[in-house]
């Protein structure tokens, strides 16, 4: 795979992605019309709640999505300006781990149990690169020095289960990084962890994204951990993108209210002592949609206007979209 | 000898086989909300059963049996006893559907009352093998220790008994040479249950261990409740579900396990009208008389096949991992 | 694994003393005197019975008797009938052929249901796979001596294409049928365990990392979901033979099969406790090493285990 952008687009764009989930009380409609794209060299952070449809958006990507139940009715997904959506499952392959590649929330239960950490690094090198055994192990031993696995030649000829959790998120990036690939999705790969741990993984992923200049989608449900690492946010609910910011503005004055009930129930140090807001109620069945605007039922600003219909992704400046009847409101007050 | 009669089944590793399975049109678990409305675990179940056609069968055809059982008078007139050399062996007619046996009984009417002993011999032994392989089980996973090891120890022995030879040593040393009915019964009920506890005793005591690691027991524990009340109250609820679905399939297992003991002859004694006696007077003559053995022989099986039928949807309907 | 190998070992002996006196008291004191019908209507002299008393030690208590004949069995000494026929020759002439059928049997059973549980589990759903799990229902329901019976009837008598009964030399090929017989239930089990293990690895994290790895999907099947799904149908296989190995009392009757099973079901009737007693604790042997064989095996098969 070469590097010269065949397209004009981006590296990566999902455009308008829609994907239903036929399950025994029904159709669920998990993604509802989400767009976004990555470039080289670039942190798209998704963020939302569980049930949001950040990590059916990360499978449809890659693939991966179990169909049935899922389903996709629309949409494109164009990497280096093809979209992958209308190729043959031959070529989708190929851009598997090698053009984008991805790591799991739960490294215990992505690694295969049974087989050494070095053999499911190797295996790839093996079978997508021609390399022989040896060639491919010793291969495996540089990648998991390279995400700071300390005695990497012991470490390759053990099992999952012997590393710790951190060590197997970390042997789990090395996997990931066989290939070379040029866009990397993170699927919470840090919930997991302990706390002191996530931020060392947070920090090597930073890390190997510079240093190989590889665009990168992080999907967390964790405020915190992306404010260090992502260039641009995008905040999803009900399976839709609500609001879409590079990362300062958004901190600064979000545009959704759904953002700005997220920030402010995050633990912040100048508040202490203060008790934590809270976002009052739960993410709506994606079997029984509220009408109009998803979040209203959970919404302090919400209007008659809410309840009717569905608001459109506005768009409020550079790159900065929301999708709030009231978001030009939010601005000017805030 | 393990023989695979369904009398092998009550082997742990086969009802695991049974146990460790999954559903197959079922829609997949990945559902992206909650259910709107949380239901209990055996009301949530009613409602899958009642859903499931193989569900309606198997009970029809309980239903069916134990119908035989009670008033076997509401399917026959013939009088199962009565016999007449003349008709010795006849092929099914419009007069007696099943045919005759060598003695010339009416093989359809005692086809229906045959269903009694194996049905009762089934219940009893299910009550027996559940009740003293699940007390067993609750104190061995509830005390753990010693007491455990050695318990478990003790199941390993008869485990490790081969169930056909097991049973054929045990009622051959417990018969007495000529048994009533009700004696030979009880020690048929006796030796079926003997073999197969430590069955019982391995899924309640895997249940009481999972329960007594909850943080809830802990908690009751650490507010003073007495073992008694923790067993009665947390382990015993949690243990039901589990065992409930083994009896049901033990109990089919059990009707084919007296069915093979008195084929072999040392079941129930000859005389008592049962599928597996009837099927142990019919062998000698399979070749001219192959009605005699396969009324009863489907009988028997369509039973077991009920119970374990039954069984199996239960279990599908209880595991909340599969809905 | 050293530990864990020597901690099934230990568990075995208690295990193995346990069933063994088990056995050997219940056998020992079946009802009826074992001479009475030996020697004719006028019975046996007193001084015959005083002897074979004295020979098989049965004026000891019964602990004592087992603990010596526990001695005996060391030395390779099964024991002679009250005939004078040595127990360990008729269980060497009979042993031979139960191994076969067994193997043929654990042949049928692993490949049937291994494949059809594979289809059924890899497809999933559809009408293929509901008539495989009702046959299979169908099949656990069927005891053995109608399924002995059925395919006696059918395939000997009336279509005259197997063997009604099997020739002492027991040739393989007529063993196929018995073996099928036998085989039949446990077959279903395979069946439902294979479907049921790959059901639930298919959705397994791990193989979604293997297709997300971009490996062609014969090689996410035949290498990552295969080698997770096998673990508890190789081990179920291993108890199975080790249970198979234990002879068929029923099948063989059925087919007059000259094996183990046989033997020892002869033996309990015509009251020769010296053969039921040999038979049954080298069976018992036998099933506790293919368990210890079976726990092995799941050692080297699941990497976890090793390290418990």
């Amino acid at each position: 795979m070469t590097t010269t952008n065949e397209g004009q687009g981006p590296l990566l764009e999902v455009r308008d992605l829609h994907v239903e989930f036929h399950t025994r009380d029904g159709i669920a409609r998990v993604l509802n019309g989400v767009s976004f794209s990555v470039d080289v060299g670039e942190t798209l952070a998704v963020l939302g709640e569980s049930g949001s449809g950040k990590s059916v958006t990360a499978q449809t990507i890659m693939g991966i999505l179990d169909m049935p139940p899922g389903k996709i009715t629309k949409g494109e997904i164009f990497f280096r300006g093809k979209d992958m959506l209308k190729m043959s499952e031959e070529e989708r392959r190929g851009i598997r781990a090698s053009g984008i590649a991805m790591i799991f929330q739960d490294a215990l239960s992505a690694l295969n149990p049974v087989f050494t950490v070095g053999f499911q690094i190797a295996e790839q090198l093996r079978l997508r690169r021609g390399m022989n055994k040896k060639d491919a192990l010793k291969r495996a031993v540089e990648l998991l020095d390279l995400v700071k696995i300390p005695n990497a030649a012991g470490r390759v000829k053990q099992y999952p289960h012997e590393f710790s959790g951190g060590m197997r998120q970390r042997a789990m990036i090395a996997m990931s990084l066989a290939l070379d690939p040029e866009v990397l999705i993170a699927d919470e790969p840090t919930t997991a962890l302990d706390v002191t741990v996530q931020a060392q993984i947070m920090d090597l992923l930073a890390e190997l994204r510079r240093e190989r200049n590889m665009g990168m989608i992080l999907i967390t449900h964790d405020l915190g951990v992306v404010a260090d690492v992502a260039d641009r946010i995008a905040v999803m609910y009900a399976g839709r993108i609500v609001e879409h910011a590079d990362v300062f503005s958004l901190y600064r004055q979000p545009c959704h209210p759904y953002t700005a009930a997220l920030l402010e129930s995050m633990p912040r140090l100048d508040l202490k002592g203060q008790e934590l807001a809270t976002i009052k109620g739960l993410p709506p069945n994606l079997l029984r949609p509220p009408s109009g605007c998803p979040f209203h039922p959970r919404c302090r600003m919400a209007v008659d206007q809410c309840v009717a219909e569905v608001p459109q992704l506005i768009t409020l400046g550079m790159d900065r979209l929301s999708r709030c009847f009231r978001a030009e409101e939010m601005i000017t007050n805030g | 000898m393990s023989e695979p009669t369904i009398a092998s089944q009550v082997e742990v590793r086969h009802v695991e086989a049974i146990v460790g399975e999954s559903p197959s049109a079922e829609a997949p678990q990945q559902k992206p909300d909650k259910a709107d409305k949380p239901r209990s675990l055996w009301s949530d179940a009613w409602y899958d059963l009642r859903r499931r056609p193989l569900f309606i069968v198997a009970s029809a055809l309980i239903a069916l049996v134990l119908l035989m059982v009670l008033v076997p008078q509401l399917f026959t007139s013939a009088d199962p006893y009565y016999a007449d050399l003349a008709r010795s062996k006849q092929l099914p007619s419009a007069n007696a559907w099943f045919g005759y046996d060598v003695q010339g009984h009416d093989m359809f009417s005692r086809t229906i009352y045959a269903s009694r002993a194996s049905v009762i011999v089934g219940l009893l032994a299910t009550l027996f093998t559940v009740l003293v392989g699940g007390a067993a089980g609750m104190i061995s996973g509830f005390y753990g220790g010693l007491l455990d090891a050695v318990m478990s120890r003790i199941a390993d022995v008869f485990f490790g008994l081969p169930f056909i030879l097991g049973g054929i040593i045990i009622l051959t040393t417990f018969r007495s040479d000529s048994p009533t009915l009700a004696e030979a019964m009880l020690v048929l009920v006796g030796t079926i249950a003997m073999l197969s506890w430590p069955v019982a005793m391995r899924i309640t005591r895997s249940a009481a261990i999972t329960v007594k690691q909850q943080d809830y027991v802990k908690a009751a524990r650490a507010l003073g409740a007495s073992d008694g009340r923790i067993i009665v109250r947390h382990m015993l609820p949690n243990c039901l579900a589990p065992m409930m679905v083994y009896a049901t399939i033990a109990l089919g297992a059990f009707i084919g396990a007296e069915a093979t003991l008195s084929y072999l002859g040392i079941g129930l004694p000859p005389g008592t009208i049962s599928w597996g006696v009837m099927i142990n007077d019919a062998k000698d003559y399979i070749r001219v008389a192959p009605h005699m053995l396969i009324f009863p022989a489907a009988f028997l099986t369509t039973t077991v096949l009920a119970f374990v039928m039954l069984g199996d949807v239960v279990r599908q309907a209880l595991d909340p991992k599969l809905r | 694994m050293v530990r864990y190998i020597i901690r099934r070992l230990l568990q075995l002996i208690p295990v193995f003393f346990g069933t063994t006196f088990l056995i050997y008291y219940l056998v020992w004191r079946l009802p009826g005197d074992p001479f009475a019908a030996m020697c004719g209507d006028r019975g046996c002299p007193p001084a015959y019975v005083a002897t074979m008393r004295a020979k098989f030690n049965m004026d000891d208590p019964i602990l004592i008797q087992y603990f010596k004949y526990l001695g005996k069995l060391v030395q390779g000494d099964f024991g002679t009938t009250y005939q004078g026929l040595s127990v360990g020759k008729q269980m060497a002439m009979a042993y031979p052929t139960t191994v076969k059928l067994a193997v043929i049997a654990l042949l049928i059973e692993a490949l049937i249901g291994i494949a059809a549980g594979m289809y059924t589990g890899l497809k999933g759903g559809g009408f293929l796979d509901n008539l495989v799990l009702i046959s299979t229902l169908f099949l656990i329901s069927l005891p053995v001596f109608v399924t002995g019976f059925v395919l006696q009837i059918v395939f000997g008598f009336q279509l005259g294409i197997i063997d009604v009964t099997v020739p002492p030399s027991a040739p393989i090929g007529s063993l196929i049928a018995p073996a099928f017989a036998l085989a039949s239930l446990s077959m279903a089990y395979v069946t439902r365990l294979t479907r049921a293990s790959i059901l639930e690895n298919k959705r397994a994290d791990y193989v979604r990392t293997a297709v997300a790895k971009g490996l062609k999907p014969n090689r996410v099947v035949g290498v990552h979901l295969l080698r997770n799904s096998v673990i508890p149908v190789l081990t179920f296989l291993g108890t199975d033979l080790g249970a198979l190995m234990g002879g068929a009392i029923v099948t063989e009757g059925i087919f007059n099969i000259k094996g183990i099973g046989n033997l020892v079901y002869r033996a309990i009737f015509f009251k020769e406790s010296v053969t039921v007693v040999g038979v049954v604790t080298l069976l018992v042997v036998v099933y506790l090493l293919m368990n210890l064989l079976v726990d092995l095996l799941y050692a080297v098969l699941d990497p976890r285990i090793r390290y418990e």
